[in-house]
């Protein structure tokens, strides 16, 4: 008596403690790797599977009904097939492990891909599933490709939180749907909206804009020795095997462009920010220099290359 | 990497358009369906339907075309009209079969989701069931277990992950699951507890009855003659009974009313069984009764006893209370050598004997007058009589019997001349009793083929066949078989009457025949048998001496439960490591070698790192190891497809790379 006495009371508060959190596991952040043991997978019968649920016992009963020894056991060989097929479906998520991820650079409210590396096993996951923010997006798995990708909605700039994934399978014969949760540990930045109907900068916006000149480029040519390196168009050279060098109508190359914060009066912070970003992004692919001058911090800049863009959009996602 | 809309679950699935693998694999377990059922369906009903299934198929290949919805509609009201003007009723197990196999086809003419074929799939699955019904013989469960295949691939097919001819890959979780539940299923099979009474209908009535029926008009059993299916299976503990003894007794049939004959008053009046004097041995035996819908348990002329389960009829006919809607196994003994109700029949009896209906066929009655005025009311010689009548009378044995008229004895002895046992056995009792013979009408098997291999009687339904028996002073109930005094057989083989061949001539795969029957004989005891009876002894072993449903339900639980924990136990097991390529495989025994000399790669230590770690330890083979190394990496990590012949190469690199340690 004494012994159970002592020991049931913390007992019950622990396995109640633990409990919970088996059945919160999975929806509070947790650091990678993640692997997917038999205590966090969930499994239900899909409608498909409700429905034959229906059916298999219509089949049971007309085999009784009619005394039908052969009918009732081809009804429970049926039945016994569809019901082990849940083991199956729970087999598509067990011991699934993912191992790392990384987030692609997005902008605010577009899907940013979201790169997943699974531990690579033996078994292929071919209808595995991943939902994010409620968008299904299938994922495969085989033996020797164990990567995907699935994108994710952003809808804030700044740091995010990596959002709760819903990892699901309904293979083989989708009668039954397995579940689990995986959330993460860990932020991605999103960088702000890019403002699609950004007005033209006017020259008074910025008295660097005349001398800029066109930050719109007329045309590539080949590149000829001398040429700045900064107008080489990189994205562009990808495509060929020589490297493309931006003609500009009034090349002004010594002149960075300035994006100035405090110069944008008049507008609300988040579209100021927008525009601030479009402007670095049309200055990033015209390869043009600029400087971006946020308000109250050194300006950055000048530069136009890949890390300059990605300090200057740093910045402005991370601004208050 | 086509995002799609979600579906949160508990929420109204979306419909997406149904692939062609899918569509395929449904077409084909569609047809599977209709050859499962096209044994009992007309030859131009299926072959329209699978015509109909080919052109849907034919139309939706290659692009997405719809079929109208008036087309779908006209089948919709078409499919039963037909059926109610080929059969008269919508109603019964035919009429039934067919319209739902009429309906599978115009679900597959609408199915344009994955909705859809799912339904079509689980509707299959049904109707597939359904043709266990009409045979539930071991070759059509088998064959009906093999076209849940198609169903199944169907369902898996309707799932991601398979390449577009990945036909074959979309059976193997089919195959797999039902070989691997079939355990599970077996179990399931004997503990499910069997209903005592059926919850609607009468499984048997209408055209699913078999076998001989308790009623016998001219042509009746003509069916039964032609049918090769077998009816039943004796094994006997010791000899056999001779050919000429084997008359298996079903009903016996007392009322005459001009074109029938009936089991009548006296035989269902509840009486003990008359008395019987048994003069010689009595032969013990086991009899496999197929389902019939009937009553009737047949044995061997005359039973002396009656089976557990069944009852004995004052005639000494055994009858089940229910019908024989499965198989049933039962033990009885029998006398070959009798004599039955030798002394004076009751008067009510004999009067019932000797009844016959009034303005029938009077050139019979005229005739049988003439018998018992020439012999002087002696039973024997009158019986003799008649048998000689039929012997050279010019009488002809032929399945294929004129129809017969109003007064159809009449009609038959003295017109056609022509028919088969019930023609010759009911005109036989007439004359008898019309001669003041008390007689009645007995119908059961007679003959049967004698399995040589496994040592049992194989009665077939074409062993149908009726007889006579004639009530003589001293003697009792004697039984006369009119048929076997016809001398001319038109079509022979065939009927009960044309000798001990059931059919089956002496081929050369005869053998291997009766092998194969035996495993039917097997299936027929064991799984078509299976009844309450046996299921409420399945725990004898363990103490249980009558396992209630209360029982059977808890096992069933507890095997369910355990089944599904074996599968979980099974399901979480799987291969341990990695898969691993011949190169994974080299640098891992490299690692080993190495890892002897104490040079462990760390969890966190790249390949590069790790043989740079090495390659300064063993200073004496750094050039080797950086060497492998390199090359390593090179195939590892250079090319998606790293030539074969190089891995060949560095394979048998590292085989003689043998790491010393600098002795310090």
């Amino acid at each position: 008596m004494d012994t159970i006495a002592r020991g049931a009371g913390p007992g019950i508060a622990t396995r109640v403690r633990h409990w919970s959190r088996s059945l919160m596991r999975g929806r509070q952040p947790e650091p990678l790797p993640v692997r997917l043991d038999s205590h966090r997978i969930y499994i239900v019968p899909t409608r498909a599977g409700l429905g034959f649920t229906v059916l298999l016992a219509a089949m049971l009963v007309g085999a009784l009904n009619y005394q039908n020894n052969a009918a009732l056991l081809l009804t429970c060989m049926l039945g016994a097939a569809l019901a082990s097929s849940m083991l199956l479906t729970w087999r598509e998520l067990h011991d699934l492990n993912l191992r790392s991820l990384h987030a692609d650079h997005g902008f605010c409210g577009a899907r940013v891909p979201l790169h997943l590396a699974f531990a690579d096993d033996r078994q292929p996951r071919h209808g595995l599933r991943i939902s994010i923010d409620k968008l299904e997006q299938p994922c495969p798995l085989q033996p020797g490709n164990s990567l995907a990708t699935v994108t994710v909605p952003t809808e804030r700039r700044g740091w995010m939180a990596l959002p709760r994934m819903q990892v699901s399978s309904t293979l083989p014969f989708g009668l039954f749907r397995a579940w689990s949760w995986i959330t993460p540990a860990g932020h991605m930045l999103v960088y702000p909206r890019i403002l699609r109907d950004a007005r033209p900068r006017e020259r008074h916006d910025d008295p660097n804009d005349r001398i800029a000149g066109g930050d719109e480029f007329a045309n590539l040519r080949n590149y000829r020795p001398g040429d700045p390196i900064r107008h080489v168009a990189w994205k562009a050279s990808a495509r060929h095997d020589h490297l493309l060098v931006r003609e500009f109508d009034r090349a002004a190359p010594g002149q960075p462009l300035r994006f100035d914060w405090n110069a944008l009066t008049g507008v609300e912070r988040e579209t100021r920010i927008s525009r601030l970003t479009s402007w670095v992004c049309d200055a990033y692919a015209a390869a043009h220099p600029w400087i971006l001058v946020l308000e109250d911090r050194r300006p950055i800049g000048p530069a136009s290359d890949a890390a300059h863009y990605h300090r200057c959009l740093s910045a402005l996602a991370e601004l208050p | 990497m086509k995002p799609r809309v979600e579906t949160p679950p508990g929420t109204r699935v979306v419909a997406s358009a149904l692939g062609a693998l899918p569509f395929n694999l449904l077409c084909a377990s569609v047809l599977c369906v209709l050859a499962a059922h096209a044994p009992h369906l007309p030859a131009w009903y299926t072959a329209a339907l699978a015509g109909l299934l080919a052109a849907r198929w034919w139309q939706r290949r290659g692009r997405h075309r719809r079929v109208s919805g008036w087309l779908r509609l006209m089948m919709l009201v078409a499919i039963p009209v037909v059926v109610t003007l080929v059969y008269g009723t919508p109603l019964g197990q035919q009429p039934g079969a067919a319209i739902v196999c009429g309906l599978l086809v115009l679900k597959v003419l609408e199915s344009e989701s994955t909705r859809d074929a799912r339904m079509a799939v689980g509707f299959a699955c049904f109707i597939l069931m359904s043709a266990l019904l009409f045979d539930q013989s071991l070759g059509s469960t088998i064959l009906v277990g093999a076209m849940l295949l198609p169903a199944l691939a169907t369902l898996r097919a309707l799932e991601p992950g398979l390449p577009e001819r990945g036909w074959l890959r979309a059976f193997r979780p089919g195959a797999v699951m039902l070989a691997a539940s079939l355990p599970a299923a077996l179990l399931g099979f004997l503990l499910i507890p069997r209903l005592d009474t059926p919850l609607w209908g009468s499984p048997g009535n209408g055209a699913a009855s078999t076998g001989i029926s308790d009623r016998m008009a001219p042509g009746d059993l003509q069916h039964l003659l032609t049918d090769n299916a077998v009816a039943m299976r004796i094994g006997f503990d010791g000899a056999p009974p001779r050919a000429a003894e084997r008359y298996f007794r079903g009903a016996v049939l007392w009322d005459f009313d001009g074109r029938s004959w009936f089991p009548g008053v006296a035989a269902t009046r509840r009486r003990s069984p008359v008395p019987v004097r048994i003069l010689g041995p009595t032969v013990q035996y086991d009899v496999t009764l197929l389902p019939s819908h009937q009553h009737w348990l047949f044995a061997l002329d005359v039973p002396i006893d009656e089976p557990d389960a069944a009852q004995m009829g004052p005639d000494h006919t055994l009858w089940s209370i229910q019908p024989i809607n499965q198989s049933v196994h039962y033990r009885v003994a029998s006398a070959t050598q009798y004599r039955l109700a030798p002394e004076e029949l009751p008067r009510a009896v004999r009067a019932a004997a000797l009844a016959l209906p009034d303005g029938f066929d009077p050139r019979a009655r005229a005739l049988a007058a003439a018998w018992r005025a020439h012999s002087g009311g002696n039973g024997a010689a009158i019986v003799r009589d008649a048998l000689e009548l039929f012997h050279d009378g010019g009488f002809a044995y032929d399945l294929e019997a004129p129809p017969l008229g109003r007064n159809s004895i009449d009609d038959f002895l003295f017109d056609t001349k022509t028919g088969f046992c019930e023609h010759y056995a009911s005109a036989f009792t007439f004359l008898m009793r019309a001669a003041g013979v008390p007689a009645r009408v007995v119908i059961g098997y007679q003959g049967g083929y004698w399995n040589d291999f496994a040592h049992y009687l194989l009665i077939r339904q074409s062993n149908a066949h009726a007889w006579s028996e004639v009530w003589l002073p001293g003697r009792g109930w004697v039984r006369v078989d009119p048929t076997a005094a016809v001398s001319r057989v038109v079509l022979a083989g065939t009927g009960a009457a044309g000798a001990d061949v059931a059919g089956d001539g002496g081929n050369w795969w005869l053998p291997w025949q009766d092998r194969l029957d035996v495993i039917n004989r097997w299936w027929g005891q064991t799984v078509m048998g299976f009844d309450t009876i046996t299921q409420a002894r399945l725990f004898r072993p363990f103490g249980i001496d009558h396992a209630s449903a209360q029982i059977l339900g808890i096992a069933l639980a507890v095997v369910v439960f355990l089944a599904l924990g074996a599968g979980a136990l099974l399901a979480s097991l799987r291969p341990r490591g990695k898969p691993l390529d011949a190169l994974a495989r080299a640098q891992l025994r490299l690692q080993r070698r190495l890892a002897r000399l104490g040079l462990v790669r760390g969890s966190s230590e790249g390949p590069r790192d790790f043989y740079l770690r090495t390659a300064a330890a063993l200073p004496g083979q750094a050039l080797a190891l950086q060497e492998l190394a390199s090359e390593y990496l090179a195939l590892r990590y250079r090319c998606c497809e790293p030539p074969p012949e190089r891995i060949r190469v560095f394979v048998r690199r590292v085989r003689q790379f043998r790491p010393r340690r600098v002795v310090k």
